[in-house]
């Protein structure tokens, strides 16, 4: 599978790393060149020696998701810092594109459930906070 | 009518100020607490504190009544996701947005956001209007119709210089609604003879306008 993740942070970056020791073709996006430091693995082999690509542009610019390979994609993964963007660029890809899997990290639990309905495919990470607090305090029963 | 401005920067406050005058019901959302506690003080309780992403904000500022969403923020995504949001989750009919990078005008598009305000491309069309290349200016553009509206130059020694308007010839799909001669405009019966020197405008079907350039251009060969 050829893996496009956008946004290399904390979690764009394990999602990434791992997807490419799992044996995919993985590519990922990110404005930050910095960011690239967080896909290195821990014998200090870079990312491109590992395997990977590695695209420094904006999410929303249509030519920085060509040459980070949009076009050839089977799975995206919008993991940005903000919702916004993940779920505008998320959208594009999908409709745009026709990418097969879009899955969209979004922050807002309530935004997530209602793109959820239209058909995209959200995560929202506080609304995992919030179940496993409930859980935490035996509410979830 | 009721309206929801989003963003009260100098578009948004100024819009909201237009509109207020007019007797419209106006909320202006602003997520900026500076700015916010700035504009307070004239607009009182119209404005409220809160980013317009949210949907409990929208919610709040009574998105399920409006007529009208207008997003005005410096924020290409928030424009569009604000609009997206107030059109299909809350069945507000009309939206209008602004397109601060002209680039995300497509992405705009392919959400279905529409119309959208670009002052860049407003600019740039003045400018072709001022300064216009091979002497045709775009004045007007329904996409949705396909049709156009051009203005032209006519040159000296032009196919259609010296001939009635009935005689010019012109492509089917096309026709001269206009001409503006010493500085004033009137609408040209099929006798008017068009001069050297008059700008004529146009309405035509999308695509037609390679095919009307030669008409009113002299080519020296």
């Amino acid at each position: 599978m050829f893996v496009l993740i956008v946004g290399a942070g904390r979690v764009g970056s394990a999602v990434a790393k791992r997807a490419l020791a799992a044996g995919h073709e993985v590519s990922v996006l990110d404005e930050d060149p910095l960011s690239h430091e967080r896909l290195e693995d821990s014998d200090g082999q870079t990312w491109e020696d590992a395997g990977g690509l590695f695209t420094v542009g904006r999410a929303l610019e249509v030519d920085s998701l060509v040459e980070a390979g949009v076009q050839r994609a089977d799975v995206f993964i919008a993991s940005t810092d903000g919702d916004n963007t993940n779920l505008t660029v998320a959208q594009i890809v999908q409709r745009r594109f026709g990418v097969d899997k879009v899955v969209c990290r979004v922050m807002d639990p309530a935004r997530a459930a209602w793109y959820a309905e239209q058909g995209l495919h959200t995560i929202s990470p506080t609304r995992h906070a919030i179940e496993m607090f409930e859980q935490a305090l035996g509410l979830d029963g | 009518m009721y309206v929801i401005i989003v963003g009260a920067g100098k578009v948004g406050l100024n819009l909201a100020r237009e509109l207020i005058d007019k007797g419209h019901e106006v909320t202006l959302l602003e997520s900026d607490r500076r700015r916010y506690l700035l504009v307070e003080p004239e607009l009182g309780h119209v404005v409220h504190y809160g980013d317009a992403t949210e949907l409990w904000v929208l919610e709040r500022a009574g998105v399920q009544r409006t007529d009208l969403v207008i997003t005005v923020t410096g924020d290409d995504e928030d424009n569009m996701l604000v609009c997206q949001v107030a059109k299909e989750k809350y069945e507000c009919e009309r939206v209008i947005a602004r397109v601060n990078n002209p680039r995300n005008l497509q992405h705009f598009k392919l959400l279905g956001i529409q119309p959208v305000v670009s002052a860049t491309d407003l600019i740039l069309r003045l400018i072709e209007h001022e300064v216009p290349r091979y002497g045709l200016v775009h004045l007007l553009a329904l996409e949705e119709e396909r049709l156009e509206i051009i203005e032209l130059e006519v040159q000296s020694g032009a196919p259609a210089a010296g001939l009635r308007v009935s005689e010019v010839n012109l492509p089917e799909g096309s026709l001269v609604i206009s001409v503006l001669r010493d500085g004033r405009g009137f609408v040209p019966t099929p006798e008017t003879v068009v001069e050297a020197g008059d700008q004529v405008l146009l309405v035509l079907d999308a695509g037609l306008e390679e095919q009307i350039t030669p008409v009113f251009s002299y080519a020296a060969d």
